[in-house]
């Protein structure tokens, strides 16, 4: 197995070599920072801690170029020269040092290899423990994000009362720039902006669950495949079109669409409504009904289905008594996952029903919804400790939670419905 | 049951049955598309007797067997030529209503398929969909009598509300062979029912079959010769698509008129 061999030589010395520059990665600015600290001069150091970090997290961005550093007129011209020395042995030191080891390994795994090297099973352990490395990255990273979200919502919470956030029915998070300015105390209920979450998924709900299931049933029990050929990508398509689209589509089409109809019939209707944002999102959800419905209605036995049909039941009462059923689980589980979708939803919202935290069920109003408020929390520039912008982590850590409990409940359904049928 | 009226007509084939002829078939042309699986099959089936098709595996006894019941409609590229009647009436007449013919008919399948509803629901499935049953107490009779029939009643009496899935295979079958019998049909399909069991519940599914052939015309498509002398009053051996030979179980077993006939039942192909 010569390619075996060769693959096990590169593997062995090539990935400690990637391991050693990332480590180098993460350690390089604590090095630079020690080098360059033990250059500041004396007078720099006498004027206090929150000084020598400065000079030293600018010195560190400019550590590459001699003249930069020169420019900077922090060191002495002798001191400068000094540092940009060390800097560089440093770096050519490690370069070297990394050079060297690799060459070793190299030298060391190709001393191994002889013809009774088993080099295809030894190369699979480092497979193994790439894709194991790689997988722990993912998940580190979902906890780092978790992790984060939380610190940030436990000071959010240190500002603002916990039953005021939850239980509030005043969002307006406007903090004050100056003292004793109007409206300066930011209030925190949260409850309008998820009444209107509620609102606009219901909406886009109504829409969705109806048009993505009846189009499932057509496309998996009616059509003919090469209808079906056709349709389903086309349907899926409707997935791919960036929100942002569909978003001035509600603002600019059906917005105005909704007003005009509403006011020739004597409503009054907001050009920007709860109505418009939750029409154009459950359009855009149509697929994830569909497509995943159309799925798991495919998948029940045809022999359910002929077993029904030989007791002489019709194609609809069919579907109705046998394939529906075997398939609910499954289709709930889709519907909950477009719910998820529905919640995340944030350009449609804030293109097309605004920004007004109005505590209404009146889908013809305009309302917003968490993750609008997130947005609109975190726009512009900010202070990143005060109430308004620690909101934004305590609103996403609460979406973050309802979105997870709903594909935790759609991920159980789905995997009770595997158990129905055999 | 009707009597039709061209009962005197006899089945082609060395017959020597009593039986009325129940199901008649002229010329039957089979194609899935441009391929053809039945050529010119013509074969009639006697009231109250067990008449079994066998052959090797794609010889189109399944597909011969689906065409009695129109379930090959459900195939899009299928299509059929040629005449069959059940009672003297054409089943591929346009005018004629698939769901109350298919009623008529039982069918039970290769493997057993219980819906993933309750036993109960299993056996008064049919009954509930074409109405005939309105009272709960009716219904509860019909499911108990088709239960007994189908020689299950005695093992499931107590779990009438579990899933018909979390029975034995041998169980589901025979629940499902209730479930065709609970509406009261007058011939029942079999296609290969015992190919997914274990030798004892396939004793227990032919001595059924035995019990039932005095209720009901039965048709059952088998690989397995010893189960068609077995239940079979008379046999039909298909072969690519060909009828070969029919006859009385009897004699397709012991003195067979077509060599490949003989072939096929000695074990020499197939």
């Amino acid at each position: 197995m010569p390619n075996y061999h060769g693959l096990f030589v590169i593997l062995s010395s090539l990935l400690p070599c990637i391991i050693f520059l990332i480590v180098f990665i993460s350690i390089d600015g604590f090095i630079k920072g020690v080098i360059i600290q033990n250059h500041l001069p004396n007078s720099l150091i006498l004027l206090g801690q929150e000084e020598v970090d400065f000079s030293v997290s600018i010195l560190r961005n400019n550590i590459h170029n001699l003249q930069s550093i020169l420019s900077l007129e922090i060191l002495s011209t002798d001191s400068a020269n000094s540092l940009y020395n060390y800097y560089f042995f440093y770096r050519a030191g490690f370069l070297t040092l990394i050079i060297c080891i690799t060459t070793f390994l190299a030298y060391l795994a190709g001393k191994k290899l002889n013809v009774r090297f088993d080099a295809r099973r030894n190369v699979e352990k480092i497979l193994k423990f790439i894709f194991f490395v790689f997988s722990i990255v993912a998940v580190l990273t979902t906890f780092g994000i978790i992790l984060s979200l939380i610190f940030e919502t436990v000071r959010f919470f240190s500002q603002v009362s916990f039953s005021e956030f939850l239980f509030g029915i005043h969002w307006s998070p406007q903090t004050a720039i100056r003292e004793g300015q109007v409206g300066s105390s930011g209030s925190f209920g949260a409850i309008p902006i998820f009444t209107g979450t509620l609102l606009i998924t219901a909406i886009s709900m109504l829409i969705a669950v109806p048009l993505g299931l009846y189009s499932a049933i057509y496309l998996s029990q009616y059509a003919r495949p090469k209808v079906r050929n056709y349709f389903k990508p086309i349907l899926e398509i409707l997935a791919g079109i960036p929100t942002v689209v569909y978003g001035f589509f509600a603002a600019l089409s059906v917005g105005p669409f909704i007003r005009s109809t509403g006011e020739s019939l004597g409503l009054t209707v907001s050009t920007e409504s709860a109505l418009a944002a939750g029409l154009v999102m459950g359009i855009m959800i149509i697929p994830y009904v569909s497509s995943l419905s159309d799925d798991v209605m495919t998948a029940v036995p045809e022999s359910l289905r002929d077993g029904s049909l030989a007791l002489g039941a019709t194609k609809s009462e069919t579907i109705r008594k046998v394939i529906f059923p075997a398939a609910l689980p499954g289709i709930v589980g889709a519907i909950l996952l477009a719910i998820s979708r529905a919640i995340g939803e944030t350009m449609i919202v804030v293109m097309a029903a605004g920004l007004a935290a109005n505590l209404t069920a009146n889908p013809l109003s305009a309302v917003t919804t968490v993750t609008v408020q997130i947005v609109t929390l975190l726009v512009g520039d900010q202070e990143f400790d005060s109430p308004k912008t620690l909101a934004a982590f305590a609103l996403g850590l609460v979406l973050f939670f309802i979105t997870l409990v709903l594909n935790i409940l759609a991920m159980v359904t789905v995997r009770k419905y595997r158990e129905r049928y055999e | 049951m009707v009597d039709g009226t061209e009962n005197d007509i006899k089945p082609n084939g060395n017959y020597s049955s009593d039986n009325n002829l129940l199901i008649d078939c002229k010329n039957v042309d089979v194609f899935y598309g441009d391929k053809q699986a039945l050529y010119n099959v013509s074969l009639g089936i006697n009231e109250k007797e067990v008449t079994s098709l066998i052959g090797p595996s794609g010889c189109g006894k399944s597909t011969f067997l689906r065409c009695l019941n129109r379930m090959n409609d459900v195939i899009d590229s299928c299509s059929i030529s040629g005449n069959i009647t059940i009672n003297g009436e054409d089943i591929y007449n346009p005018n004629i209503d698939v769901v109350e013919l298919r009623s008529r008919i039982g069918m039970v399948f290769q493997k057993p398929n219980p819906f993933p509803k309750s036993v109960f629901d299993n056996v008064a499935y049919g009954p509930r969909l074409h109405g005939k049953i309105a009272d709960k107490d009716e219904m509860s009779h019909k499911v108990e009598a088709s239960l007994v029939r189908a020689g299950l009643w005695d093992e499931i009496k107590d779990r009438l509300n579990e899933p018909g899935t979390s029975l034995s295979g041998g169980q589901q079958q025979r629940l499902c062979i209730a479930r065709a019998i609970a509406v009261d049909p007058e011939i029942i399909l079999m296609d290969e029912p015992c190919s997914a069991l274990d030798p004892i519940a396939t004793a227990k599914i032919e001595e059924l079959i035995d019990e039932l052939k005095t209720n009901y015309t039965i048709v059952i498509v088998t690989h397995s010769m010893q189960q068609a002398a077995r239940v079979s009053q008379r046999t039909a051996f298909f072969h690519l698509g060909n009828l070969i030979e029919v006859g009385d179980t009897e004699n397709i077993f012991r003195s067979p008129e077509n060599e490949q006939t003989e072939a096929y039942v000695t074990g020499r192909y197939g």
